[in-house]
C-alpha cells in the first residue's frame, strides 16, 4: 500500500499507519491533479514547527497536514496550509464526518482512516 | 472522541456541524434541514407562482449544481408548479468553460431538464479567448461580466422565461457586502442583499441560496454525490474579491455565524434616498437596457471591433471614454435586437389591465 510518498521517512522511524486521502472541489489541483491517494505515514508525529505540539505523540491530523505539505503538496502551498492547519475554506472530513465533530487537528489517526479535503475556494 | 448523536433525530450519528447554528446533524436530517431552509427562503420571499417559467443559471460549478438539484427536488416535493430550464453561457474559455459545460450536459441528463447553451461567440462574435488576446489580462473581467449579464437575459428570452435563478450563496453575498463597504459603493450596498432584483423591463433575478452557507452547499454536494466541476477561471483572478473572501473565511473559523451576521447587517442598512439612480433607457443599437445611448455591451463590442478596447472602460481616475453613438463606419459586428420574452409582454399587458382605473 505504501507508495513513494514518505517511504524513507517511515523506514527510519518504524511503525506506520496506512491512510486513504481524497481531494475534491479543486484541492486536487494542488496535488498533481490526483484525487485519490493511499499513503503510509509515521505512527508517531514529529513536533510542530512552532513547538505548539510536541514530538512522540501519536500521529494526529495536525501532523498529517504537516506531512502532506512536506511530502505530497506539489504547488502553491499557501492555498492548502495556513500556519499549522489547513487554510480556512478547505473542508476536512474524517471517515465521512466533519472534522469539527472529531476534534479537528487533535484527532488521532487510526489505520485505514479515510481523510477527505474539499476546497470551497474554487469557482462555483 | 465518541461519535456524536444527531441533535435533531437523537438517533443517527452526526456527520456535520452546521456553521449557522452549531447544531450537530446526521446525514438525513442535514439534507432535510438544508432543503427546508431553501424552501422557506423561497416561500418567505414569494419568489414563484404556479406556472412560472424559470431558468437556472448553470455553470457546472458546485453552487449552480446544488441549486438545480434542490430546485428540482422542491418543485416536486412542494408542487411549486414551475417549468424549470437550465441556462448556460459559454464564454469561450478553452480548458475552463468547455470542461464545465460537459458537466452541465451531464446534469441535463441527470435532472431531465431542458438545457440552453448560449455562447459569446454566437451572440457577440467574440470568444473570451479572442478578447483576452486583444485586450490582455487586465480588463478582461469587465468584458466577461458585462457580456455574461446580457447573455443570460438573452438566453432567458429565447427560452421564453421571465425569471432567472442563480447559485449565489451566503458567502458570496457577505463578500459583496464587505466589498461594497470597502469601496464605498453605497448604491450597490443597498441592493446587493436583495434576494430578487427586478426593474420595469428586466427579467427577474433571484438567489434562492442566499442564506445557504458555502460549507453546507459543498457538504450537500459531497454527501449527495452530485457531479460538479471545480477549477479557477484561467483568466481571472478577481484579486479584490479574493481578499474579501480570505478575510471572511478567516473570520468564519473564529465565529461561524459571521456570514449570516454580515448579510443581516447589509439588509439592515438604510440607504439615503439622495443616491441618484440613473434613469434606464433602451440601447439605440440593440434594444437592451442601457443607462446611456448605447448599452455597455454594445460599447465594449464596438471597442473590440474597432481595435480600441479601452472604449467604455473606466480608467484609474474613474473617467470613462465615451463614444458618440453614431453609425459605425465599416461593417462592424453588432448584437441582435433584444426582445423581452413574450411571457413578460403578456404579464405586462395583464398588469396594465389590472391597474387601469375602473
Amino acid at each position: 500500500m505504501a507508495n513513494d510518498f514518505g517511504l524513507n521517512v517511515t523506514m527510519a522511524s518504524g511503525e506506520t499507519i496506512n491512510l486513504k486521502i481524497q481531494f475534491g472541489g479543486g484541492a486536487e489541483l494542488l496535488f498533481g491533479n490526483i484525487r485519490s491517494h493511499e499513503v503510509s505515514i509515521p505512527a508517531i508525529a514529529a513536533a510542530t514547527p512552532s513547538g505548539s505540539k510536541q514530538a512522540d505523540r501519536p500521529s494526529d491530523i495536525t501532523f498529517l497536514i504537516q506531512w502532506m505539505k512536506d511530502n505530497m503538496l506539489k504547488e502553491r502551498e499557501g492555498l492548502f496550509v495556513e500556519g499549522e492547519t489547513v487554510r480556512p475554506g478547505i473542508l476536512v472530513l474524517i471517515n465521512d464526518t466533519d472534522w469539527e465533530l472529531e476534534g479537528e487537528g487533535d484527532y488521532i489517526l487510526q489505520p485505514k482512516d479515510e481523510i477527505v479535503f474539499i476546497s470551497t475556494l474554487h469557482g462555483g | 472522541m465518541p461519535p456524536r448523536t444527531c441533535q435533531f433525530c437523537q438517533n443517527a450519528r452526526a456527520i456535520i456541524r452546521r456553521p449557522k447554528t452549531g447544531d450537530h446533524v446526521c446525514k438525513e436530517c442535514f439534507f432535510n434541514v438544508f432543503e427546508t431552509e431553501v424552501h422557506n427562503t423561497i416561500q418567505e420571499a414569494k419568489l414563484f407562482k404556479p406556472g412560472d417559467r424559470v431558468a437556472i443559471g448553470a455553470s457546472g460549478g458546485k453552487d449552480s449544481t446544488v441549486l438545480a438539484h434542490v430546485m428540482k427536488t422542491l418543485n416536486e416535493r412542494y408542487d411549486y408548479g414551475l417549468n424549470l430550464f437550465l441556462l448556460s453561457i459559454d464564454e469561450g474559455i478553452t480548458g475552463y468553460r468547455d470542461d464545465s459545460l460537459e458537466t452541465v450536459k451531464r446534469n441535463q441528463q441527470q435532472y431531465d431538464l431542458p438545457l440552453k447553451i448560449l455562447s459569446y461567440k454566437e451572440l457577440y462574435g467574440w470568444t473570451m479567448d479572442a478578447i483576452v488576446e486583444q485586450v490582455g489580462r487586465k480588463n478582461n473581467c469587465t468584458f466577461c461580466g458585462v457580456f455574461r449579464r446580457q447573455a443570460l437575459d438573452r438566453g432567458a428570452a429565447s427560452l421564453n422565461v421571465d425569471h432567472i435563478v442563480t447559485g449565489h450563496n451566503a458567502d458570496d453575498i457577505a463578500e459583496t457586502v464587505l466589498m461594497n463597504i470597502m469601496r464605498g459603493d453605497i448604491a450597490r450596498l443597498g441592493r446587493c442583499t436583495l434576494i430578487c432584483t427586478q426593474g420595469e423591463d428586466t427579467i427577474r433575478r433571484s438567489k434562492p441560496l442566499k442564506y445557504a452557507y458555502e460549507k453546507e452547499i459543498v457538504m450537500y454536494a459531497y454527501f449527495k454525490k452530485l457531479d460538479y466541476f471545480s477549477t479557477e477561471c484561467i483568466y481571472s483572478p478577481d484579486a479584490y474579491r479574493g481578499h474579501a473572501r480570505s478575510f471572511l473565511k478567516s473570520l468564519e473559523v473564529a465565529r461561524p455565524s459571521v456570514i449570516i451576521d454580515i448579510i443581516r447587517s447589509g439588509e439592515a442598512f438604510e440607504v439615503a434616498q439622495e443616491v441618484v439612480i440613473k434613469e434606464q433607457r433602451k440601447c439605440s443599437r440593440c434594444g437592451y437596457i442601457a443607462s446611456n445611448e448605447l448599452c455597455k455591451a454594445c460599447t465594449l463590442l464596438e471597442g473590440l471591433e474597432r481595435g480600441i478596447p479601452k472604449l467604455g472602460i473606466r480608467d484609474g481616475k474613474r473617467k470613462k471614454i465615451e463614444i458618440e453613438a453614431t453609425e459605425p463606419d465599416g461593417p462592424l459586428r453588432t448584437i441582435p435586437m433584444f426582445k423581452l420574452p413574450s411571457v413578460m409582454e403578456n404579464s405586462q399587458a395583464a398588469r396594465t389591465e389590472t391597474t387601469a382605473p375602473s
